[in-house]
């Protein structure tokens, strides 16, 4: 470790500057920190068309098969003069779940802050692998074009579900979907080429490039998270691959794995992609639940509660998640034994999630709690969730499952979870931003970007749970042919009424991101007085990130300690005599 | 919040109820406990000059406190939902009353053995979309699907089982009051998911004894 280390230190000190051209420089760059910039971009993007697709299927549900205000140029038959036929509705709730958690939650959460904090905290000069990470960019950009693709061939885009149950998927005439359910296929196996270079890269520089004196437990739990989300993708992304291609098979080559007409089984579909599937949601909140921790040790001013409970707990869940996959599956015909066992490694997989949300409330405990914008998002994320994390165990039940099984109460819980990270996500983009662009942010706007932002989160997901208790199905095109949700549908309206605002809130945020992007107040080094090691760089830090190599003296969480003066403590400051007095 | 839950007209939809409830409280007042809490630190600890935070890196006791009360509760709750889910998916009870549920794009088709009691033969009767059974008997009824994966849900029953193409799967439930119920496709099946539903008529005996007479003897002369 420590001679990789060096030998970036002999690299920097050589004053190694290139000049780059500008393809060099924002397109094809092998800088770690342009590239997750790049996966910031595509993920933001990807963000918005995401979100319209759920405000689309918002509408639907609130005021069924009513024309959508403003989309009335959209072509038959992909809408009837604003109208959404129900296969276009399928498509929606398809690309949109399948938008979020690829090329949302994945590009932002462990593309862009994986690379652009992964080298800096640990105090490397980049990535292992810098022509591989530029190549992970682009090939998951391919696939992001290849998903969007679908909107644009004869019969639409995948209207299966982004879990594409087969028999559904396999076969066309089942859906009518011909080319843009392959296109999904081949989307998602081309993203898992990219995402199987990113984790390579990711464990690679963390084992490896570790600055001197940063031990594997003096790295932050965004790292430590990170860590484990690369482990988990690169174990459990060819699971996906492998049940993909074996669809795209039986769509096109006649093969029949999962289609009992030829001795195939449908269940093994479900097999395969939950088994990627349940590590999947902790490849997505793992990092979600390490910049949180983060967060709120730093605008506690105080250590994080249990640094060593936090790691292994996250060691536990991403152990834990490979043996939880079959509680997607109580109500499949799966053996009922089977549901049995996957209950209880569904109620233990809940333990360590209940320990990070108590050593979080142990954190502000005894703080000195300062609400930045950075600090407001990440205690949101923990709000949410703790309800994302209860309504788990309601379903964890088997037989409280066998009712609220594929209804709004599953939508209502995987919204909380996966939806909320939504929220770190933003805490992370607005804690890093100063680093990453060199500006600040606009702090009332970010307030107000919060508020709005965490009202209508609430008032979109929560009544869900309500709805779902009455029975109400997911992904039904129009409740009201349903005679028992009746009493149901002003809950509909109400949740469209809060989404929309909810997205209409989000102005805030794109004001406020591009215009303190060219008119924002200029960053320090250390703008938010943090302790880890990407702080001590300068904003946005150079080409190599570190004027001279940073040596590590303690872990990152020591905030009003008594050896210093300051309420912080970088984790490369050398206290010289003081350290030396402590050691006899 | 379940006052919303529908009717429940099944044996076993009282005992999945009340797992659904106290969960309900368990998870009501763990929630309101932790957001207490942390509504109170963030006033209590808010900045304020000339105060430092507590410089603590954690409290081995507190956490094991804190892992070992949930996981016990958790584990308790598993062991709870055994015998009950036992009953609905391992155990159905023996009866001479069984049909055939035959799930297809986008209607539930229905098989009542007719006269000599077996399938397959030709005094079967065929219905679309509407299931006909006494009140206070065990159905059994075997559960096919002809194309994609549906799912055969009773929200007032209780029952939910996802209907699988090459499989014929045994579900069972006894209604304790007559009635109409609906009967919703829960697993997306295409674009007629939507509206993919029946209906299960619950009659007292006498009527069901009408109503077999009247479409299951006639149809199959």
């Amino acid at each position: 470790m420590s001679d990789t280390a060096a030998a970036g230190a002999a690299h920097a000190a050589h004053g190694h500057h290139e000049e780059l051209g500008f393809l060099r420089t924002y397109v094809f760059s092998t800088d770690h920190k342009m590239i997750g910039r790049q996966f910031l971009f595509l993920g933001l993007f990807m963000l918005l068309i995401g979100g319209l697709l759920a405000m689309m299927i918002r509408w639907e549900l609130a005021w069924p098969e009513t024309a959508v205000p403003g989309l009335k140029f959209i072509p038959e038959p992909f809408m009837y003069g604003g109208i959404i036929p129900p296969n276009t509705y399928n498509a929606l709730f398809t690309m949109h779940a399948t938008i979020m958690i690829f090329f949302v939650v994945m590009p932002i959460m462990v593309g862009s802050f994986g690379n652009f904090l992964i080298p800096l905290m640990i105090g490397a000069r980049d990535m292992a692998f810098p022509k591989l990470n530029l190549l992970s960019f682009w090939v998951g950009a391919v696939a992001g074009v290849v998903m969007l693709a679908g909107f644009f061939v004869a019969g639409g885009p995948a209207a299966s579900g982004w879990t594409g149950y087969a028999t559904l998927s396999a076969r066309a005439q089942y859906t009518g979907v011909e080319w843009g359910q392959n296109l999904w296929i081949i989307s998602l196996l081309i993203l898992g080429i990219s995402s199987l270079m990113g984790s390579i890269n990711y464990i690679t520089t963390i084992i490896n490039m570790r600055a001197p004196g940063m031990t594997y437990f003096r790295m932050p739990l965004t790292i430590w998270s990170l860590f484990i989300t690369a482990i988990l993708l690169l174990l459990a992304l060819p699971v996906l691959t492998a049940a993909l291609a074996m669809l795209l098979f039986d769509r096109t080559m006649g093969t029949s794995f999962f289609l009992p007409e030829g001795g195939g089984q449908p269940l093994l579909w479900q097999h395969m992609f939950w088994f990627f599937g349940h590590p999947e949601v902790y490849i997505l909140v793992l990092p979600a639940m390490g910049v949180t921790s983060d967060l709120l040790s730093t605008f506690s001013r105080k250590p994080i509660f249990g640094y060593h409970a936090m790691a292994f707990s996250m060691i536990a869940i991403a152990f834990l998640s490979w043996t939880v996959w079959g509680h997607h599956m109580f109500v499949s015909g799966m053996n009922p034994l089977l549901g049995t066992a996957f209950m209880m490694t569904t109620m233990v997989i809940a333990v360590p999630s209940a320990i990070k949300t108590f050593n979080w409330l142990g954190t502000l405990w005894g703080g000195s709690i300062r609400f930045s914008v950075p600090m407001l998002f990440a205690l949101g994320f923990v709000s949410n969730f703790l309800i994302g994390g209860l309504s788990g165990i309601f379903m964890a039940s088997t037989p409280v499952d066998i009712f609220i099984h594929d209804t709004y109460y599953i939508v209502a819980h995987f919204h909380y979870v996966v939806a909320g990270i939504i929220f770190a996500l933003f805490a992370a983009v607005y804690y890093w931003f100063p680093k990453m662009f060199g500006r600040m942010t606009n702090e009332p706007l970010g307030k107000i970007h919060f508020v709005l932002t965490y009202i209508f989160f609430n008032g979109a997901f929560f009544p869900m749970h309500f709805l779902g208790v009455a029975g109400h199905m997911r992904r039904i095109y129009n409740p009201t042919q349903y005679e028992f949700l009746q009493p149901m549908q002003h809950w509909n309206v109400f949740i469209t009424v809060s989404a929309l605002i909810l997205g209409a809130s989000q102005i805030f945020f794109l004001f406020n991101f591009f215009w303190s992007l060219f008119a924002g107040k200029k960053a320090e080094r250390n703008p938010w007085q943090a302790n880890t090691l990407e702080w001590i760089a300068a904003s946005p830090p150079p080409h190599g990130n570190f004027e001279v190599q940073p040596v590590v003296y303690r872990g990152p969480y020591e905030y009003s300690s008594p050896e210093v003066k300051e309420d912080w403590l970088p984790q490369d400051k050398n206290l010289g005599t003081g350290a030396a007095a402590r050691a006899h | 919040m379940l006052q919303w839950l529908p009717e429940n007209v099944s044996t076993f939809g009282g005992e999945i109820d009340s797992l659904f409830y106290l969960i309900y409280y368990i998870t009501a007042a763990t929630f309101i406990l932790v957001t207490v809490l942390m509504v109170v630190f963030l006033v209590m600890y808010r900045e304020q000059p000339g105060r430092r935070a507590t410089y603590t890196h954690g409290n081995t006791s507190l956490e094991i406190i804190w892992t070992i009360i949930p996981a016990a509760i958790l584990i308790v709750l598993s062991f709870m939902s055994v015998s009950t889910w036992a009953k609905v998916k391992q155990r159905a009870p023996d009866s001479d009353f069984e049909l055939q549920v035959a799930a297809k794009q986008f209607n539930w088709e229905v098989v009542y053995p007719g006269a000599d009691g077996k399938f397959g033969t030709d005094d079967d009767v065929k219905f679309d979309n509407d299931l006909h059974v006494p009140v206070n008997k065990v159905v059994r009824v075997q559960l096919s699907s002809k194309d994609v994966i549906h799912s055969f849900f009773l929200p007032n029953l209780r029952l939910k089982q996802d209907a699988v193409p090459g499989r014929t799967i045994l579900v069972w439930f006894e209604a304790t009051k007559p009635g109409k119920y609906e009967l919703p496709c829960a697993e997306l099946c295409g674009f007629g998911h939507s509206g993919m539903k029946g209906w299960l008529y619950v009659h007292t005996p006498e009527e069901y004894a009408k109503w077999a007479g009247e479409n299951l003897a006639a149809k199959a002369q």
